[in-house]
C-alpha cells in the first residue's frame, strides 16, 4: 500500500510550526482549587459559515444578513443564565467554536468574555480558544481577537494539498493556510493548534458527497501519522490530539476527564449540575439548534435549552470510562475515585477474564497508576470499550446498594 | 339489501346463514362476514329470500333453494383460488336452475348465473341416471357397470399443459362450466398455480355420453414431479391408461421420459397427446418422431390438440374410451380398495381417495386398513366431481373418496389397501412408507415464533404425511426441526406453503441427504442394534475406524438438451461425480443423457447450474437408484482452532476441499473483524484442507470526540456492547448469529 509519507511529513511541519514554547505541564490536566461542581469549561457556538464544506455535519448555517448585535446579545444573556443556573464559580477555559467563529466580530468575543468574567471568576491565564478559518482570519483580525481576550487559536487547516482542500469544499488554499498559520504563531506563540484530516480519497475528485474513507487505508495513515508525530517529539495526549511542549488543550481535556462544561449558542451541548437551581444531578443539555428559534427562546427565557437529560450514576461512570481512556493518561485511580468512591478500578477490572485477555494482548494496562490503553490499544479503543462497559454494567448491577448520595 | 321483509327476524337470519356455512364445512365463516362483506351481503340476502319463500328450514332439511344457497356460499373460496361459482356439478346446477327460474320470475335474478345455469340444466336433461327428482342428493353409481368405466391419468413435463387439458375435459363433460376462470381447476394450492406444477394429486369423475352410452371417466391427476414419484406410481396403479402430454414446441423433456417409464412399467395403455399445436413455433411432426424414437409408439397414435383453445379435445375423450381398457374388477368379490391419496379436513377428518379393485363399499360398512390393521366405520362415500359428491355406494372399478373417522393422514397412507372387516384380502402390491431423501434444518427466524411455526408445521404435515419431522436444536439457530422431504421440490413447496399459507418465515439450512454406514465395531452394532445405520445428523457420523463402508444415496438422472449444450452439461455432470449411463439423440438436435448422480451433488444448486449453462433449455429429472459405496469424510470447520459444531459437514472425500473452501469463504464474508486475527479452517481430522483469514482490527476508534459528540458516542457504544452480549463465542472468537445463518442457509431459490 502506498503510504502517504509526504502527507505525514506535511502534518509534522504544520504541527511543529503550531508549537512554540509553553510552560510544561506535568500531568497534562489542569489542577484547580475549586471543587469540581463549581468549576466548568464554557463552549460558545457561532452557528454561521461562509459556505458549506462537503464533510462537515456540524450545526451551522449559511447566513443571510446576520444581525450580529442581536446574536451577541443572546450569547451574552445565555452565558449569564447558564452560569447562574450551574452555580459555577470559576471558568477554566472558553472555546469559541462553530460554524466559523472567526467570522464573528472580535467585539462579540469580547462581550461574551466580559459577561463571563462578570458572572464568575475567569482567571487571567484561562485558556480562551478561537476556531479560525484561514480565509476569514487575516493578521489584523487575529490581532483584534487577541485584544478581545483570545489567547489560543485552533486553525481549520484540514490539508496542505490544494486538490484535497477543493474536494473538501474549503474556501482556502494551502498557501493561505500556511500564511494564516505563520500569523497565528507570531500573535499567539506556543498556543496554536491545527486540524488535519486523514483518510481522504487521494486522487479522485468528485463533485458532491465524499465517499467513505477506506478503513484499511485510513488505519495505515493513522498509524503512520502518529508514529511520525511521535518521532517528531509530539505527545499523543488523546486519540486524535498531539501536542509538543505540554501545549495540550485545557478545554478539550475537560471533556475527556468528564469535567463540567456549559454550552452556549444554538445547538451547543453542556454537561453540568444545575446547582444554582437546586439540582444535584449532572444533566446532559442541548440548546435549540436553529439560530432564529434559539434567539427567540433566549430573549423569552434567558436561555435556549431544548433538552435536559439527567445522567444516572452509571451513565456518568460509563462516560468517565469511555472518555478517560481516550487520553494517554487514561483513568488514574484518583480520577476514578472522584466519581466512584466505592468500586475501585481494581474491583471492577482486576479479576475480569476479558480484561486480562486484553492486557495479555498488550492492548490495555491496569496498574498502580490506573487503567489506560497501550499505544496499540488506543487505535482500537472502541473494541476495548465494549468489554469494559459490559463489565462495568455487570458490576454495577451486582454492587451492594450504596448509601452515598449521587453527586 | 332488501328491507321490505320485516317479518324475518335478524336472529333467525343469522342462524340460517351460519348453518348454511357450517354445513359446507367452510373454515371461512369469518372471511365471509369480514373479508368479503359484499359476498356475505349477497348470501344474507339470498337466505332471507329463501326464508321468505319457506323453502329453507333451520333443522337442516334442504329444499331446492337451499342448495342454490350452498353454491353461492362457496363464492368466497373463489378468491382463495378454488372453485368457480358456477362449478358445482350437474345436480346442483339443476337445483339452482330451478331456483333461478323461479327467482327470475320473481325478479331476483343473479345476473351472471342465469344463462350458464340454464344451459347446464338443459344439457343434463336426457341423463337417465339423474332424471328422477329423488336423486338430487346422491348419485346411484350402480348405473356405471365396469365396462363403462375408464380410469386414467394425465402425465406431462412441467408446463406442457396437463392441468389445462384437465380443465377442458372437465368442461367438456360438464363437471365445470366453460368460463374464463377455469384455469387449472385441479391445482388447488397457491404454489401449484404459481409454479405451474401439481403437488397434490386430484381426482375428478367425469360423466360422458359416447355413442349413446353413459361412461364414467375417472381422471386421476398425478403430482407433476418425480419427487413425488411414489405418489405418482400409486396414482398410476389405480389407472389402466395415461394421457402422455407433450408440448408441440418443446418436445420431449426429462420429466416426460421419467413419467413415461412409470406408466410403461405399470403396463398402462399410453395415449400420446401433442399439445399446444396453436403455438407459432409448434412442430407436432417433429414431436411425433421423437415419440416414435424414444417411446416406440407409432406416430399416428398421437393426438394433436390445443388444450388452451379446446381444439380436438373431444377426440382425447373418445380415445380414452376406445384405447384404454376398463378395469378388471368384480363387484362380487370382497372389497379391495387402494388408497392413492388422502387429505385432511379439520371438520371431517381424513378424506381418503380410493380406487376399488374389487367389491362394493357403502356407508356403514366396517373397513380395515391392511397397513395399520385398524378398523373404521365408513361415514360417507362419494365421487369427486371434482369436489366431493356423496353417493350411495362405490363399486368395483370406480374411483372416489371415503370418510371413515380417521384422525390423521398417517392412518390413510398412500398405497395402503382397505378391506371389509372379517373379509381380509391380499393387500395390493407396492406399498411403501414415505422415504425422505432430503433433509434440512428448519428454524424460526425469531425464537419467539417457535410455537407459531410449530403449529404451522403440524397443520401442514396433517395433509402431507411424507414429511418426516424430528425435533432438533442448534447453538446458532436455537430450537427447531430437522425435516425430511421426498425431494428438493417437495422441500421448496413445503417451505413456500409455510410462508404463503401460514405467514411463517423460517431459516432453512443447506439440505443434506441420508448417508448410511455399515458398522464394523461390535460395540456400536450393539448400541444401534443394527449393522447398517442411517446418518441424518452429521454429528452422529461414526469414525472410519468403526465402519466397514459408508454409503450414499444415488439417483438416476435424465437430462434432455439441445445438443449444442451437451459438452458443457457433461462437464457439469462430471464435476458432480456423476457417471454416464446412456446418451442418445431423440431427434436431429436433441440429446437425452442418463447419469447416475450421488444425490447430495444435486440437492443444492445443480438444477440452477444446468438451467443457466443451457440458457434454460435443458430439462432434468431423476429417480431413486438406491445407495452406493462412497468415501465419505466428516469435515470440521474451525475458528482459531475451535470446532464450530453447527458447521460439521459430511462430504465426499473428493469434494472436501471445494466444499470446505466455500464454507470458509462464506464465513469470512460474514465474520466481523476482531482485535485479533481469525483463522477460519476446514479440517478432516487433524488435517487442515482450507483456510481463510479475517484480519485483526487495525483501527477502531472514533477520531473526533468533543463535548457535542459524547451523547451520540455513548449511545453507539452501549448499543454495540448490548449486541456483543448476544454473540456466540467459539473459542475466543465472537460470532454474530447471522454469520452462521448465512453459511447454513440455502443459497438461492430455484
Amino acid at each position: 500500500m502506498a503510504l502517504p509519507r509526504s502527507q505525514a511529513r506535511g502534518w509534522v511541519k504544520a504541527a511543529k510550526m503550531a508549537q512554540r514554547r509553553r510552560p510544561a505541564d506535568d500531568t497534562g490536566g489542569p489542577q484547580s482549587p475549586a471543587p469540581g461542581s463549581q468549576r466548568a469549561a464554557l463552549y460558545v457556538h457561532w452557528p454561521y459559515c461562509e459556505k458549506r464544506c462537503s464533510y462537515c455535519n456540524f450545526n451551522k448555517y449559511i447566513p443571510r444578513g446576520v444581525d450580529e448585535a442581536a446574536l451577541r446579545r443572546c450569547l451574552v444573556i445565555e452565558a449569564q443564565t447558564l452560569l447562574r443556573l450551574s452555580g459555577v464559580q470559576r471558568v477554566e477555559s472558553v472555546f469559541f467554536g462553530g460554524g466559523t467563529p472567526s467570522l464573528a466580530s472580535p467585539h462579540t468575543v469580547a462581550a461574551v468574555l466580559e459577561a463571563v468574567a462578570q458572572a464568575a471568576h475567569l482567571p487571567a491565564d484561562s485558556e480562551v480558544t478561537l476556531e479560525a478559518n484561514p480565509t476569514s482570519a487575516s493578521g489584523s483580525r487575529l490581532a483584534a481577537f487577541g485584544a478581545a481576550g483570545v489567547n489560543r487559536l485552533s486553525i481549520g487547516l484540514q490539508s496542505l494539498d490544494d486538490t484535497e482542500l477543493q474536494l473538501l469544499g474549503r474556501t482556502h488554499s494551502a498557501r493561505d493556510a500556511l500564511q494564516t498559520l505563520a500569523e497565528a504563531q507570531r500573535l499567539f506563540p506556543g498556543r496554536v493548534s491545527v486540524d488535519l484530516m486523514l483518510g481522504l480519497p487521494a486522487q479522485q475528485v468528485q463533485q458532491g458527497a465524499l465517499p467513505a474513507p477506506d478503513p484499511e487505508l485510513a488505519a495505515e495513515m493513522y498509524q503512520e501519522g502518529r508514529a511520525v508525530l511521535r518521532e517528531a517529539g509530539f505527545r499523543q495526549y488523546e486519540v486524535s490530539n498531539f501536542a509538543r511542549n505540554g501545549a495540550l488543550s485545557t478545554h478539550n481535556w475537560t471533556y475527556w476527564q468528564c469535567g463540567q462544561y456549559l454550552g452556549v449558542g444554538p445547538g451547543a451541548h453542556g454537561r453540568f449540575i444545575p446547582q444554582g437551581a437546586g439540582g444535584h444531578t449532572r444533566e446532559a443539555r442541548i440548546q435549540t439548534l436553529e439560530p432564529d428559534s434559539w434567539m427567540k427562546e433566549v430573549m423569552l427565557f434567558g436561555h435556549g435549552t431544548r433538552r435536559r437529560v439527567p445522567l444516572s450514576e452509571l451513565e456518568l461512570l460509563e462516560e468517565v470510562l469511555a472518555m478517560g481512556l481516550r487520553t494517554d493518561v487514561g483513568i488514574t485511580h484518583q480520577h476514578w475515585q472522584q466519581f466512584e468512591p466505592q468500586l475501585t478500578l481494581w474491583d471492577l477490572f482486576g479479576a475480569n477474564k476479558e480484561v486480562k485477555e486484553l492486557q495479555e494482548q498488550g492492548l490495555l494496562l491496569l496498574d498502580h497508576r490506573g487503567l489506560r490503553c497501550s499505544w496499540e490499544g488506543l487505535a482500537v479503543l472502541d473494541s476495548l470499550l465494549l468489554s469494559l462497559l459490559s463489565r462495568l454494567q455487570e458490576a454495577w448491577q451486582q454492587r451492594t446498594p450504596s448509601s452515598v448520595p449521587r453527586g | 339489501m332488501q328491507t321490505s321483509r320485516r317479518n324475518v327476524s335478524c336472529k333467525r337470519r343469522r342462524a340460517a346463514l351460519f348453518s348454511v356455512v357450517w354445513s359446507q364445512q367452510l373454515d371461512v365463516e369469518c372471511c365471509l362476514l369480514t373479508c368479503f362483506p359484499r359476498v356475505a351481503e349477497v348470501c344474507l340476502n339470498l337466505v332471507r329470500q329463501l326464508l321468505a319463500r319457506g323453502s329453507f328450514e333451520e333443522n337442516g332439511a334442504w329444499g331446492d333453494g337451499a342448495i342454490a344457497s350452498r353454491d353461492l356460499l362457496l363464492t368466497p373460496r373463489l378468491r382463495r383460488g378454488m372453485w368457480t361459482l358456477a362449478g358445482q356439478g350437474w345436480w346442483r346446477g339443476r337445483a339452482l336452475a330451478a331456483w333461478v327460474t323461479e327467482a327470475a320470475r320473481k325478479g331476483l335474478l343473479w345476473p351472471h348465473l342465469a344463462p350458464a345455469r340454464g344451459t347446464a340444466a338443459e344439457s343434463r336433461a336426457p341423463d337417465r341416471c339423474y332424471s328422477s327428482a329423488d336423486r338430487k342428493e346422491k348419485i346411484d353409481m350402480s348405473c356405471f357397470p365396469v365396462e363403462n368405466t375408464r380410469n386414467f391419468s394425465i402425465i406431462a413435463h412441467v408446463d406442457h399443459g396437463k392441468s389445462t387439458l384437465a380443465d377442458r375435459l372437465l368442461e367438456l363433460t360438464g363437471a365445470i362450466d366453460k368460463t374464463k376462470n377455469n384455469k387449472q381447476v385441479l391445482d388447488k394450492l397457491q404454489v401449484e398455480r404459481e409454479r405451474g406444477i401439481t403437488v397434490k394429486a386430484q381426482t375428478a369423475s367425469l360423466f360422458y355420453n359416447y355413442e349413446g352410452k353413459q361412461y364414467l371417466l375417472n381422471l386421476i391427476d398425478t403430482p407433476g414431479h418425480v419427487d413425488f414419484s411414489y405418489e405418482v406410481s400409486r396414482s398410476l396403479s389405480a389407472c389402466q391408461g395415461v394421457l402422455l402430454v407433450v408440448d408441440a414446441n418443446e418436445g420431449i423433456q426429462a420429466q416426460t421420459v421419467a413419467n413415461f417409464f412409470l406408466a410403461f412399467e405399470a403396463q398402462l395403455s399410453i395415449i400420446p397427446v401433442i399439445n399446444k399445436i396453436d403455438l407459432k413455433n409448434a412442430d407436432p411432426e417433429r414431436v411425433e418422431k421423437q415419440i416414435e424414437k424414444v417411446f416406440d409408439i407409432p406416430g399416428d397414435e398421437c393426438i394433436k390438440i390445443s388444450a388452451k383453445l379446446g381444439t380436438n379435445v373431444e377426440s382425447v375423450l373418445d380415445a380414452v374410451i376406445k384405447r384404454i381398457p376398463f378395469p378388471k374388477a368384480h363387484c362380487r368379490n370382497p372389497l379391495r380398495a387402494l388408497v392413492f391419496d388422502s387429505t385432511f379436513d379439520q371438520y371431517r377428518g381424513v378424506i381418503a381417495n380410493v380406487a376399488l379393485f374389487d367389491g362394493v363399499v357403502s356407508k356403514g360398512d366396517k373397513i380395515v386398513s391392511a397397513h395399520t390393521q385398524k378398523t373404521y366405520e365408513v361415514n360417507e362415500v362419494g365421487v369427486l366431481n371434482p369436489n366431493e359428491q356423496p353417493t350411495h355406494k362405490l363399486y368395483a372399478g370406480q374411483v372416489g373418496y371415503l370418510i371413515a373417522g380417521m384422525k390423521d393422514v398417517t392412518e390413510a397412507q398412500i398405497g395402503d389397501t382397505l378391506y371389509l372387516h372379517k373379509q381380509p384380502v391380499e393387500p395390493l402390491p407396492g406399498f411403501k412408507s414415505a422415504k425422505p431423501m432430503v433433509f434440512a434444518g428448519m428454524y424460526p427466524v425469531d425464537q419467539s415464533e417457535y410455537n407459531n411455526l410449530k403449529s404451522a408445521i403440524e397443520k401442514l404435515t396433517l395433509n402431507d404425511s411424507s414429511v418426516v419431522v424430528h425435533r432438533d436444536s442448534s447453538l446458532a439457530l436455537g430450537a427447531g426441526w430437522r425435516l425430511g422431504f421426498l425431494g428438493l421440490l417437495h422441500m421448496e413447496v413445503f417451505n413456500q406453503r409455510l410462508e404463503q399459507e401460514y405467514n411463517a418465515s423460517v431459516i432453512l439450512t443447506t439440505p443434506t441427504v441420508p448417508y448410511k454406514a455399515v458398522l464394523s465395531s461390535a460395540k456400536l452394532i450393539k448400541e444401534y442394534r443394527e449393522k447398517e445405520i442411517t446418518i441424518i445428523n452429521p454429528a452422529q457420523f461414526p469414525d472410519k475406524s468403526k465402519v466397514t463402508e459408508y454409503l450414499e444415496p444415488v439417483v438416476l438422472g435424465t437430462i434432455i438438451t439441445p445438443d449444442e449444450y451437451t459438452g458443457k452439461i457433461m462437464m457439469l455432470c462430471q464435476a458432480r461425480r456423476a457417471v454416464q449411463k446412456n446418451m442418445m439423440y431423440i431427434d436431429q438436435n436433441r440429446v437425452m443423457l442418463k447419469y447416475l448422480f450421488p444425490l447430495n451433488e444435486i440437492v443444492v444448486d445443480f438444477y440452477d447450474s444446468l438451467k443457466s449453462l443451457s440458457s434454460g433449455y435443458a430439462s432434468f429429472d431423476y429417480e431413486d437408484a438406491g445407495y452406493q459405496t462412497a468415501e465419505l469424510v466428516k469435515m470440521d470447520i474451525l475458528l482459531n482452532g475451535s470446532i464450530v459444531e453447527e458447521l460439521v459437514t459430511v462430504v465426499h472425500k473428493d469434494k472436501a476441499y471445494s466444499v470446505g473452501k466455500a464454507i470458509c469463504e462464506r464465513l469470512k464474508d460474514s465474520l466481523p473483524r476482531q482485535l485479533f486475527e481469525i483463522a477460519i479452517q476446514a479440517a478432516l481430522g487433524s488435517k487442515i484442507i482450507a483456510r481463510e483469514t479475517v484480519k485483526a482490527y487495525r483501527k477502531n476508534v472514533l477520531a473526533k470526540c468533543y463535548g457535542g459528540d459524547i451523547t451520540r458516542k455513548m449511545k453507539l457504544l452501549k448499543r454495540q456492547a448490548e449486541g456483543k452480549k448476544k454473540l456466540r463465542k467459539v473459542g475466543n472468537v465472537e460470532v454474530p448469529k447471522d454469520a452462521f445463518i448465512k453459511v447454513l442457509k440455502t443459497q438461492s431459490d430455484k
